[in-house]
């Protein structure tokens, strides 16, 4: 079964006015149940729009999404019980912590949803583990935690919810390289745990071949290409010419595929550059 | 001829709301960090968030003074507070987050702001206004309102603020860390083309290695201390050492040191795209 | 949409737009006192016309300007209609307890013709300069109450800096509205109280995150050598052109017909 159904899906910012601008134009996907997606485009891309169209924090101007089959604007009165479904963390997460206590924040997306105290408290407990925040971290205040910590605590806000779909708009942003690769096998290992969707919007193309099994690539507000991540990272040439920078050693393995040199293509780590590499070397007998 | 000298910088932070807490038993923010930029120099300065570099950035123009040791801005002792106009007039600070530095709501009146507390000419700022503008390529918007502008251009009318008050040299504290890839490409193509144009000293902080690769000099920080310091390459090539103090090599690095301790026979680690390219079409050919 | 909130300049090249915002805010004064002078319907068909006049010249659509009238038309209607009862003499029209007097329409007549006036002239100051000029020219026109120490210089760099960071303040609610909606804050419901309660939620992050950008902006102002008013100059110099000295004249003729229609022709019953 399918999780996310979205359908011709548009969106157009000041309708009538001189501002007047498309953001999302057409966009039609599927996504399975326990993807891990990328999404990808230069800024003003649409990706944003996108995804808050997804648990309708924005009302398209056309198109449906379907969150497990049913329209998610069948019934608007309803439209909470979809931002609980599909959670969605913003980019820079932490300038939206309010509470007295880091537990307390973490507690308000449950708390809206009426969850019991003792349900609440498990769910907590279950989110900081998940994003490895330490217990007695719970009871501090949340701007007294370090930059890294209060990002922390502010996805372990949405992933109390408990949500079938989780977002994350540019997670790592901000953060410098430990920060960003502790933070990313986080996500990543919930993602293997939960076997949940999880749909990471990023600039990073290094992030993105790391982590996701799928990318969606938007470009002008279109989709312009949704595929199996080696396969959209195959087809460098139309990345760069959207603008988007591939990893650096995809860029090295595809010039010397270019110089006649038997490489796969969409090669995106470098573990497993080094592995091709040497394969090849030991298949010639020069290893 | 020594632009910046730090000699043996040490900075307690002392927290105002500890009494108790003399100045020898506050923690080290910064340790013995010792360097020095020459003039028309570009300098990247890299290590994690929190290992002390914007404390450092801070020190180079008299927003801090040291605890311990001495930095000396152009032969001026930073230490002494009636040189701390001067000292910023010739070290001029980029910060973090271009929403926050910048004053007015025009780009160029933004521009202006410096060298009007300089207390310059009026004609003489416009000309300066425009210079700064026309050297980040953002004079075509010197009328917008900075709220309409993206990332990397805040960031650019942010650098034309300092340039407008004509530095000798420019720090800027992780300039690209709030940016797209490509504001970040834009802000470092025109740190560069300062550098290289005006001469203009340039002090980059960062924790992106790619932006530290054409750099005269790198310096690498860690826990308040300096790890190492040489050229880009000299750094680069200390793998085992960047990464046990979970520091990032540029990709193509880490890769040519993969490859080599994998027995595959290559010389040198490279830098750059196109070099490590080269080397291994003719490695593997 | 965000412009709104953002003063209400309207960009344009007209003669109004170029001339210098001392002058504007100056004659703007003037004008308010003659508006209220006039007391008899010649007078008052002078800064009509007058008024008129700017309006046209300002090159602004008409409909804006319709539009700052339309917030006020509920208010002038309501003081017109009490002013119509509100007059001595001999009654033209009576109904029950209320007497019309000639009077009484000549009140309501000054009073809305008058504050439709105070409107149209006030916005077209503020449709036609922009907010930085504004802060300038206070700024420069305030100058002599140093004297008296008001801090003249502060208190244009404070009006600057809130110009600059109201638009980004109101971006930031917004988004820290979507962040707290996508963990369920309903803020769309409920009576008064639940309404107010939800925005705590939105409320701290917005403060903190002003603190921290005062913060911020103050080491970014040091920085960039800022210590005050003092020894500070300015790159934009106002200086009076001919059109400053021509619209001067225009005032002074104004003022002269208006005076003149007060003495000599008849005044109203009031």
């Amino acid at each position: 079964m399918s999780t996310i159904i979205v359908e011709n899906l548009s969106c157009t910012y000041g309708i009538k006015t001189p501002f007047e601008r498309k953001a999302v134009k057409d966009v039609s996907f599927e996504i399975q149940s326990g993807d891990f997606i990328g999404l990808i485009g230069h800024t003003g891309s649409g990706k944003s729009t996108l995804v808050q169209m997804l648990n309708g924090l924005i009302k398209p101007t056309s198109g449906k999404v379907f969150i497990d089959g049913t329209d998610i604007w069948a019934n608007p009165k309803e439209i909470r019980k979809f931002r609980f479904k599909v959670g969605l963390v913003f980019q820079y997460p932490e300038y939206q912590l309010f509470e007295e206590t880091v537990e307390k924040d973490i507690a308000f997306g449950p708390s809206n949803m009426g969850l019991s105290e003792q349900e609440i408290k498990e769910r907590v407990l279950y989110a900081a583990k998940f994003v490895g925040l330490s217990y007695d971290l719970l009871k501090k205040s949340p701007f007294d935690l370090s930059g890294g910590e209060k990002r922390r605590a502010a996805i372990a806000g949405v992933i109390a919810m408990d949500p079938d779909v989780l977002i994350l708009d540019e997670p790592t942003a901000g953060l410098d390289p430990v920060g960003r690769n502790v933070l990313l096998s986080q996500i990543s290992q919930y993602q293997k745990t939960r076997k949940n969707t999880v749909i990471l919007v990023s600039h990073s193309m290094e992030d993105v071949a790391r982590v996701t099994n799928k990318v969606l690539v938007m470009n002008k507000g279109e989709l312009a290409m949704f595929d199996k991540t080696e396969k959209v990272f195959a087809r460098s040439d139309e990345l760069t010419n959207i603008g988007l920078r591939i990893p650096q050693v995809t860029r090295v393995t595809d010039a010397l595929r270019k110089h006649g040199i038997n490489l796969p293509s969409g090669i995106l780590t470098v573990d497993k550059a080094v592995y091709e590499i040497t394969e090849l070397l030991k298949k010639e007998g020069r290893l | 001829m020594e632009f910046i000298t730090a000699q043996n910088l040490v900075f307690r932070y002392i927290d105002e709301d500890d009494e108790q807490l003399n100045i020898n038993q506050a923690k080290k923010v910064l340790d013995d960090v010792s360097f020095t930029v020459k003039k028309g120099e570009f300098v990247a300065l890299l290590g994690h968030n929190g290992c002390g570099k914007s404390t450092v950035a801070k020190h180079l123009n008299a927003m801090l003074l040291p605890t311990g040791g001495k930095v000396y801005i152009d032969s001026i002792d930073t230490s002494n507070e009636t040189e701390d106009f001067e000292v910023r007039r010739k070290v001029g600070l980029v910060l973090q987050n271009p929403d926050n530095q910048l004053v007015a709501s025009i780009v160029e009146e933004d521009v202006a702001f410096g060298p009007e507390n300089l207390g310059i000419e009026p004609k003489e700022i416009r000309k300066r206004v425009d210079n700064a503008l026309k050297a980040v390529d953002m004079y075509d918007y010197k009328n917008q309102p900075p709220h309409k502008l993206s990332g990397g251009q805040k960031q650019r009318v942010a650098i034309a603020g300092i340039i407008a008050m004509e530095p000798s040299c420019i720090v800027l504290d992780e300039p690209t860390a709030m940016l797209d890839p490509k504001g970040r490409e834009e802000v470092i193509r025109t740190i560069k083309k300062l550098n290289r144009e005006q001469g203009i000293t340039i002090v980059l902080i960062t924790h992106y290695m790619e932006e530290a690769i054409d750099a005269d000099k790198v310096i690498v920080m860690d826990d308040g201390k300096v790890l190492t310091q040489g050229t880009p390459k000299e750094v680069f090539s200390q793998v085992e050492l960047l990464k046990r103090h979970r520091l990032d090599v540029p990709q193509v690095t880490e890769l040519c040191y993969l490859l080599r301790s994998c027995g595959v026979e290559i010389d040198t680690l490279c830098l750059h795209t196109d070099e490590c390219i080269e080397k291994l079409v003719e490695v593997l050919k | 949409m965000r412009d709104i909130a953002f003063g209400q300049y309207y960009p344009s090249n007209s003669i109004l737009h170029r001339l210098d915002p001392r002058g504007k805010i100056l004659m703007l004064i003037v004008f308010l006192v003659l508006v209220f002078c006039t007391n008899n319907y010649y007078s008052l068909a002078v800064v009509i016309f007058a008024v008129v006049a700017v309006v046209l010249l300002s090159k602004v659509p008409v409909r804006l300007y319709f539009k700052s009238l339309k917030m006020i038309l509920f208010i002038v209607l309501i003081t017109s209609f009490l002013n119509l009862f509100y007059g001595t003499g001999e009654p033209i029209f009576e109904f029950w307890v209320f007497k019309i007097t000639l009077a009484g329409i000549n009140n309501a007549v000054f009073v809305s013709v008058r504050i439709f006036c105070l409107i149209l002239i006030s916005s077209t100051l503020t449709f036609t300069t922009s907010p930085t000029d504004l802060t300038d020219a206070l700024e420069r026109l305030m100058k002599p109450l140093t004297i008296f120490h008001v801090k003249v210089h502060e208190i244009a760099m404070m009006m600057t800096i809130a110009l600059r960071f109201v638009p980004l303040l109101l971006e930031e609610t917004d988004k820290i509205m979507s962040a707290q909606k996508a963990r369920g804050a309903d803020m769309e419901s409920g009576n008064l109280v639940h309404r107010i309660k939800a925005l705590v939620p939105v409320l701290i992050p917005l403060f903190v995150s002003a603190f921290r950008r005062a913060y911020e902006l103050a080491v970014a102002m040091e920085c960039r050598c800022y210590q005050g008013g003092e020894g500070r100059t300015r790159m934009k110099t106002l200086h009076l052109h001919k059109r400053d000295y021509v619209s001067v004249a225009i005032i002074i003729l104004i003022i002269s017909g208006v005076v003149l229609c007060n003495v000599f022709l008849p005044q109203v019953v009031r």
